[in-house]
Order: C-alpha cells, then sequence, then structure tokens
C-alpha cells in the first residue's frame, strides 16, 4: 500500500547542495513545506568527507575576475562563463552565511577567516576549517535546518524514480528502508542534489554512498546527462583504501617526491610551470602517471606509488592545519607524516558531467532543477579546480531553491490518482527484484566487472581501443543487470535491494561515460587520450549531451556559453 | 595483491523482525588480510559469503559516523578499528543502549529527537538584517582563534553514537538526552557568536540533561574523535547553575 504525502518542494539528497536547498526554500517561506529526501541520515551525507576548503575571494590581492579566470582556465575553456561568473561572485556571501550559521572557519589572529593556497588558484581564497571543512559545513547545515520547522525530512529513504506527469516532474517514489514500503512523495517542483558517481570505479575516494542515483533519475525520466567522460583524479589518494590526503597538504607547503625523492613537478616538466605542487588536479595526476612509467615511483602490494613529504612543515604546523590528514595517514597507511612520507596515489575523486543544468539550475523537464555534484551548469568543464565544489553546492543549491520555489508558484497540484499509480508501478518492480532468486547475475560480482571495466578503459591516460572496449562491455553489463539474483526476501532495511538498485543506476552512467569518451577524440581537462593528446577546439569545444533510449545512449552536442575570456593555450 | 592465509571466525549478530523472535548469533569463517578494519570483515561477508547481513557505512574513513557497532563488547567505530587488534575471532553486535531494527542497524529516531532539543544551531537576539553593526562588511562575525578554540574539541563530534552505547546512564534511564547531545549544545553555548545559552541551560536544567549524567566517563573513553564529552558534560552542568545563580538575583531580559 502506497502512503501519499503532500509538499511543495521535494529535495533529493541531504548533503551541502540539498541542506543548504532545504534551509533557503524553508527560509522564503514559513507556510511551505519543504520535503528532504535522503537514502542516509543527512550527516552521513558525503559532503562530509570533503577535506581542504571551500573558494571565495576575500584577500584584498583577490577579484572576482581573477577567480573567474582561474575557474575558466582550469576547467580547459570547456567552463559555461555566465555560470562561472554567477559562482564566484555569490560564493562571498554563501561562505558567510554558513560563517553566520556556525561554521567553525578556521581564523586570523585579526578576528577575520583564514585563507589557504589550493591548487590552480592564483592566490589565497580557500577558507577553511582546518583540514576537515566538508565535515564542518555538513553539520552546520544540518544543524541549522533543524530551525526550520517546515523542512519535513524524510531519512533513509531510497528515490528509485521521478514522478513525471503531463510534462513535468511532480514527485519522487521512494522507498522507505526499514520498512520496504513505498511512498509517493509529491512537490510542484522537485531538486536533484544526490552527488556523483564514484563508485563507478574501484579506486576512488568517495564513500559507498556515491553511487549516482540522482543522475540515473534524471536519465531516466528524459533528461540530458552532460559531459560524463570528464572524470577528475585527485592525486593523492591512499594507495589501498583510495582515502583522500586532501590537496591542502600541498597548500600548506608539502611536496610530492619520487623514488629518487625528487620533486618530480619541479624537476621534470608537466605543464604545471611555477605553481608546483599547486597545479591542477588533472596536470598533477598525469604527472605521477608519468612518474611510474619513468620507473620512478615506488611498489608496494598495492602497485607503484609516490609520496606526500609534510616533514619540513613541522609537527606544530601539521597538528594546526592538517591534524585529520595526520590522523588518517597513523590509521589508515601506519605512516606518521611529521617524520614519514606518505604514500600516495591518483584516485577517482569527482565527476565534472552530471545532469545537463543552466545558470538557473534548471533542467530540461519542468519542474526538475538539479544542484552540487549530481548536475553539470557547466562551472567545472573538463577539469574542476579543488575547493570550488563546497562552494558550488552552496551557490547553486541556493538557486535551485529559487527556481523551484518560483516555478512551484506557477504550478497546480497533479493528478494525485495518476502519480500514486505510478508508484504503484515502480513498487511492483522493486518488489519482484527484492529476493527474486531466478536471476543469474549477482550484484557484487556485476559491480566488480564494471568497476574493472571502467578502470582498464576510462583512467588517468585513455586510448581508443581501451576505450572502446569499455563503451562495449558497459553496454553488455547494462543489459545483464535486469537479470540480478537477489537473496535476501525481507522487506526491512534490505541493503542488498539497496544495492542492487545503486548498480541499476551505476551500469547506466558507465556506459553513457565510457560512451562519450570514446566519442571525444582529443585531450582536454581530465579527459586524456594518449592518440589524440592536444586539445581541439576546431572540433570539440562543445559539451557532449547523452539522452537515453532503449538501445543505449544517444550523444549529442549543447554550445559551451564562452564570455570574455578567449580560449588560449593552457598552461601554467 | 598478496593473499594472506589468515583465517577469522567473525560471529554477527542476526535479527530480521520478518522472520526471526529474537536475535540470534550466525558464524563465518572467512580470509581476512592483516591491513583490514573490522568493517572490511563485514563488507567480504556481505560481498562474498551471506549478501543477507544488514549493516549501515559510507565514508570508511572515520568520520561519516554510520558504522559504529559492538566489538566484543564494546562500542567502536568500526572502519577505524584494526581487526589485527583481535585474535582468532571476533564478535559483532548493533550497538548496545538503541532497539534493533535489523541485524547490524539500530533505530536512532530516539537520538534525533534528543539532538534536536539542545537547539544546535547559532541563536543571535537580532536577525541578520537588524544585526549588521557586528557584521564584518564580508558579512562575518569577528572571532579570534582563542575564542574558537574553546568550542572547536565540541564540534567534532560524528554523531557515532558510540556514546550512547557506552553511557550506563541511558542504559537505565533511555530517556536521558546524552552524551553527545549536550556537548553539542555546550558547544553553541561557548561559541562567542551565539547568544542562545540562556534557553539552553534552562532545557540543560530540565529532566534527564546533564544533572542525569552519573560522571561515568564512559563516553570520553569510547569517544573516536576526542571529543571529550563528559567534559562537556561536566562545564555545563556548572555553566547550567550559574546561570540559575544568577537569574536569582538579576530580572532576566524580556521576561
Amino acid at each position: 500500500m502506497v502512503q501519499v504525502s503532500r509538499h511543495d518542494i521535494v529535495i533529493v539528497g541531504g548533503g551541502g547542495a540539498g541542506l543548504r536547498a532545504a534551509i533557503a526554500a524553508a527560509e522564503a517561506n514559513p507556510d511551505l513545506s519543504v520535503a528532504l529526501v535522503s537514502k542516509v541520515y543527512p550527516m552521513r551525507s558525503h559532503t562530509v568527507s570533503a577535506e581542504g576548503g571551500a573558494a571565495a575571494i576575500a584577500r584584498d590581492d583577490d577579484s572576482l575576475e581573477l577567480h573567474g579566470f582561474d575557474t575558466v582556465k582550469g576547467s580547459d575553456f570547456l567552463g559555461d562563463q555566465d555560470v562561472i561568473e554567477y559562482f564566484v561572485e555569490h560564493a562571498p556571501r554563501e561562505l558567510a552565511l554558513l560563517e553566520n550559521w556556525g561554521c567553525p572557519w578556521s581564523r586570523n589572529d585579526d578576528g577575520t577567516v583564514a585563507t589557504r593556497a589550493f591548487g590552480g588558484m592564483s592566490t589565497k581564497r580557500t577558507w577553511y576549517a582546518t583540514d576537515k571543512v566538508g565535515f564542518h559545513m555538513l553539520h552546520s547545515l544540518f544543524q541549522q535546518s533543524m530551525r526550520y520547522d517546515n523542512i519535513v525530512r524524510y531519512d533513509e529513504y531510497f528515490v528509485s524514480k521521478l514522478l513525471v506527469e503531463d510534462g513535468a516532474c511532480q514527485g519522487v517514489a521512494a522507498l522507505e528502508i526499514r520498512t520496504g514500503e513505498f511512498h509517493a512523495i509529491l512537490g510542484r517542483s522537485v531538486i536533484l542534489a544526490t552527488g556523483g558517481a564514484g563508485k563507478i570505479f574501484p579506486f576512488t575516494t568517495n564513500g559507498t554512498i556515491k553511487t549516482g542515483d540522482g543522475m540515473a533519475l534524471a536519465y531516466r525520466a528524459g533528461v540530458a546527462l552532460k559531459d560524463m567522460e570528464f572524470v577528475q583524479y585527485h592525486p593523492t589518494g591512499l594507495p589501498g583504501t583510495g582515502i583522500l590526503i586532501t590537496e591542502a597538504a600541498r597548500g600548506e607547503g608539502g611536496f610530492l617526491r619520487n623514488n629518487k625523492d625528487e620533486r618530480f613537478l619541479v624537476e621534470y616538466d608537466y605543464g604545471v610551470g611555477d605553481k608546483a605542487e599547486l597545479g591542477p588536479r588533472d596536470m598533477v595526476s598525469r604527472a605521477i602517471i608519468k612518474e611510474f612509467e619513468a620507473g620512478r615511483g615506488f611498489e608496494n602490494r598495492y602497485g607503484s606509488y609516490c609520496v606526500v613529504d609534510l616533514r619540513h612543515l613541522g609537527e606544530e604546523h601539521i597538528n594546526a592545519k592538517l591534524p585529520f590528514v595526520r590522523e588518517l595517514a597513523k590509521t589508515y597507511m601506519g605512516v606518521d607524516p611529521v617524520h614519514e612520507y606518505i604514500p600516495i596515489r591518483p584516485v577517482v575523486h569527482y565527476m565534472m558531467g552530471g545532469v545537463d543544468t543552466d545558470i538557473n539550475a534548471a533542467t530540461d523537464l519542468p519542474g526538475l532543477y538539479a544542484a552540487g555534484e549530481v548536475a553539470c551548469g557547466s562551472l567545472n568543464g573538463a577539469n574542476r579546480l579543488g575547493s570550488n565544489s563546497l562552494t558550488e553546492c552552496l551557490v547553486f543549491g541556493a538557486v535551485a531553491a529559487r527556481s523551484a520555489l518560483d516555478f512551484a508558484r506557477g504550478a497546480s497540484d497533479g493528478d494525485s490518482a495518476r502519480l500514486v499509480a505510478q508508484v504503484e508501478e515502480e513498487a511492483a518492480r522493486v518488489n519482484a527484484l527484492r529476493g527474486n532468486g531466478k536471476g543469474n547475475e549477482h550484484v557484487s560480482a556485476l559491480r566488480t566487472e564494471m568497476n574493472s571495466t571502467m578502470e582498464a578503459g576510462c583512467g588517468v591516460y585513455r586510448h581508443q581501443d581501451t576505450m572502446q572496449v569499455a563503451a562495449d562491455e558497459t553496454r553488455n553489463i547494462r543489459q545483464r543487470v535486469a537479470d540480478l539474483h537477489l537473496k535476501d526476501t525481507s522487506k526491512v532495511f534490505n541493503t542488498e535491494l539497496i544495492s542492487a538498485l545503486e548498480l541499476q543506476n551505476m551500469v547506466e552512467l558507465a556506459e553513457v561515460l565510457a560512451l562519450g569518451a570514446v566519442h571525444r577524440k582529443e585531450s582536454r581537462g581530465a579527459h586524456t587520450c594518449r592518440d589524440y593528446p592536444t586539445r581541439d577546439d576546431q572540433n570539440y569545444l562543445y559539451h557532449t549531451l547523452a539522452h537515453r533510449t532503449e538501445d543505449g545512449p544517444r550523444l549529442g552536442r549543447k554550445e559551451v556559453n564562452l564570455g570574455h575570456w578567449e580560449p588560449q593555450e593552457r598552461k601554467y | 595483491m598478496a593473499e594472506s592465509n589468515k583465517r577469522m571466525r567473525v560471529e554477527i549478530l542476526r535479527f530480521d523482525p520478518d522472520k526471526d523472535e529474537v536475535p540470534r548469533s550466525q558464524e563465518y569463517e572467512i580470509p581476512v588480510q592483516e591491513d583490514w578494519k573490522v568493517l572490511d570483515a563485514i563488507n567480504y561477508i556481505k560481498d562474498e559469503v551471506d549478501p543477507t547481513v544488514s549493516h549501515r557505512w559510507s565514508c570508511r574513513m572515520a568520520v561519516c559516523g554510520s558504522c559504529g557497532m559492538m566489538v566484543n563488547g564494546e562500542p567502536k567505530l568500526t572502519c577505524k578499528t584494526s581487526l589485527s587488534d583481535y585474535e582468532g575471532s571476533i564478535k559483532i553486535e548493533p550497538l548496545a543502549n538503541f532497539p534493533i531494527v535489523r541485524d547490524l542497524v539500530v533505530d536512532m529516531d530516539g537520538f534525533m529527537d534528543k539532538f534536536r532539543k539542545v537547539k544546535p544551531w547559532i541563536v543571535r537576539a537580532k536577525e541578520r538584517a537588524e544585526d549588521m553593526e557586528n557584521l564584518s562588511e564580508k558579512g562575518t562575525y569577528s572571532q579570534s582563534p582563542a575564542e574558537l578554540a574553546t568550542f572547536k574539541q565540541f564540534s567534532m563530534c560524528i554523531n557515532c553514537l558510540l556514546c550512547y552505547a557506552a553511557c550506563p546512564v541511558i542504559a537505565n534511564e533511555p530517556d536521558f538526552i546524552g552524551p553527545a547531545a549536550i556537548a553539542l549544545g555546550h558547544r553553541y553555548n561557548l561559541d562567542s557568536r551565539d547568544e542562545g545559552d540562556r534557553g539552553r541551560n534552562e532545557i540543560f536544567r530540565g529532566e534527564g540533561t546533564v544533572f542525569s549524567c552519573s560522571f561515568a566517563n564512559e563516553c570520553s573513553e569510547v569517544c573516536p574523535k576526542n571529543v571529550d564529552p563528559a567534559a562537556a558534560v561536566n562545564q555545563a552542568k556548572l555553566a547550567a547553575v550559574v546561570d540559575w545563580a544568577k537569574g536569582l538575583i538579576l530580572p532576566r531580559e524580556g521576561a
């Protein structure tokens, strides 16, 4: 029996972007009802794992022009310049609001908020709360959200379908994980804020919840995914686990070294110039792979690695600015960075691509909005600069709320009967999957196969042949995911069922990602082809769109919104 | 990857309200790697042996707070606890002092209600728009590093609930608001930007809050983030008493 509830706005995802949107909507009008639906309790959202900081100009030596150009250049000129200009302009106010709401930003002696250096940024504009910035931002937002009685939380509800009627998004079908019952959570507009999809890959900084659910929801509802081939490899993850060692380790003055003890970003020409360790992530990750290929990596049971050297910073500085890095290195690598090197290697970290949105966080589907990593505005183009994404969650979370409110004002409540009928149909599909002993594919085995395929075909360096294999194999895996064999028949907190639904989401995205990658015969930002090593503005200065069809993704193009920053060669 | 030959017996508490009258125990013998955390062993069982085991986890880097469980009778964050700390066999159960939803998953609704009770947000006498004289031109309040340091430690709680599982008071008095919620309320009371301490102190003087604490210190001992909630409870007690005494002498604003 489907339970029905009605709200003005339904937000899916309770991380940085979802909470910011919820607060913005709740603040705008106390009479509005805002549903916040998440498959985990909001404070478990992956925003919590962000470490280094959030960008917004704060110093006299900085300007909107500079932050804007750094972001455009970092994006390898694929970012939309109207979106970037809006972002840099609204970033400072958003971080100040977080301050007003209690975020424990680290401070200068005069009581102002401190900023630190970050990769690809011209000056210190990254606000930080030691090296647990995502954690503090998320908890500040979550706690602030509790003020509002008109935010109605649905904690541990898994949204498996968007409800579209009369050409507009009017709510979601959600599985209450604790009971196994389906709910029709109806609203006059819907915001997706579900984060990225790092778990498509085997080796990632991302938590296990990062399965691209919102991207898949939109894709199935007919909305295009954009630029999915651009995957950010963070240069510094711990070998084995993939746990993130923040870029702030380099921002605070740490070095990267190879097995000859060289600072290879200084010794060899990797295009990062004087920025050295503070080069952008795509370039630094490529440099590390090149070091491995030149035989200058270290080796352990998890393969090749280079190291972060913080020793010269001293214990006091490390404890003051990078205490979490020290804790992580000790707990998960058994090394103390005060005295020892931290082993690192490039690791999947962030999806530049996502649901195709515009400057208003709007998708092509009326009533559907998206913000944060799930969305592709595109702020980040072909490569995101570190510390832009936490701010992006805030700026565009607020924008999405405003747009969704505007839409909701003009929309009428949909036909409940037809919406509920959709949920009943979805419940029947999911109920048939639960404990389905007839299928031939196992969730963890198929997931492992998808992971290996993506790592082999869509790594830091790519090649037409291997990308084509990935595209073919992901198509095959996507077809097989309909035939899952599940063992757990219980309705109560059935995590095998949730994993199956997540896998069904991920395989769709993996296919889009691989197909987008193989089509883009150039090297731009994080998409680096050995057989097409240069950027090709003549033929590829556009966003890749992917629409879903029964036969697989249909690719299309969208113009890049260029502004006053002309594309130029990207070197530092 | 080098394979280790080491094996381990893992006992997991199982409970499915659809099928079981009472919780039961199930044993698995699995191969383990020397650098595994306890969570890795549970995930191995889930992926390779028995997909019906239910547990919560996400970040596996000790910051999301999802994977707290009882390990050999002690509350532990399983992604931070090395398997090599245990020899031969290990027993994993859901966190004590919470109702079980299923297997290793507990019902945390009660905690979420307690959490909200302490008003865990910055309270200002004036709305932001009327408070401009206290804000810098960039829109931020001033706060010195020393002011930040007074509350920072108490802002590090990841809501993993280990302190509730360890708390001897909650075991007997389930309505006790508990260590993490008090530490959080106290964190805001100590924040130089906050003006809501009177309201929170009133809450703290109520039934089932700071004065229920018997100061067993178990909460601080199990805390994986060194928040020291016991210290927060003790400080909050004192502050609540001082605030009450002040109220006897000075009239309340607006009262």
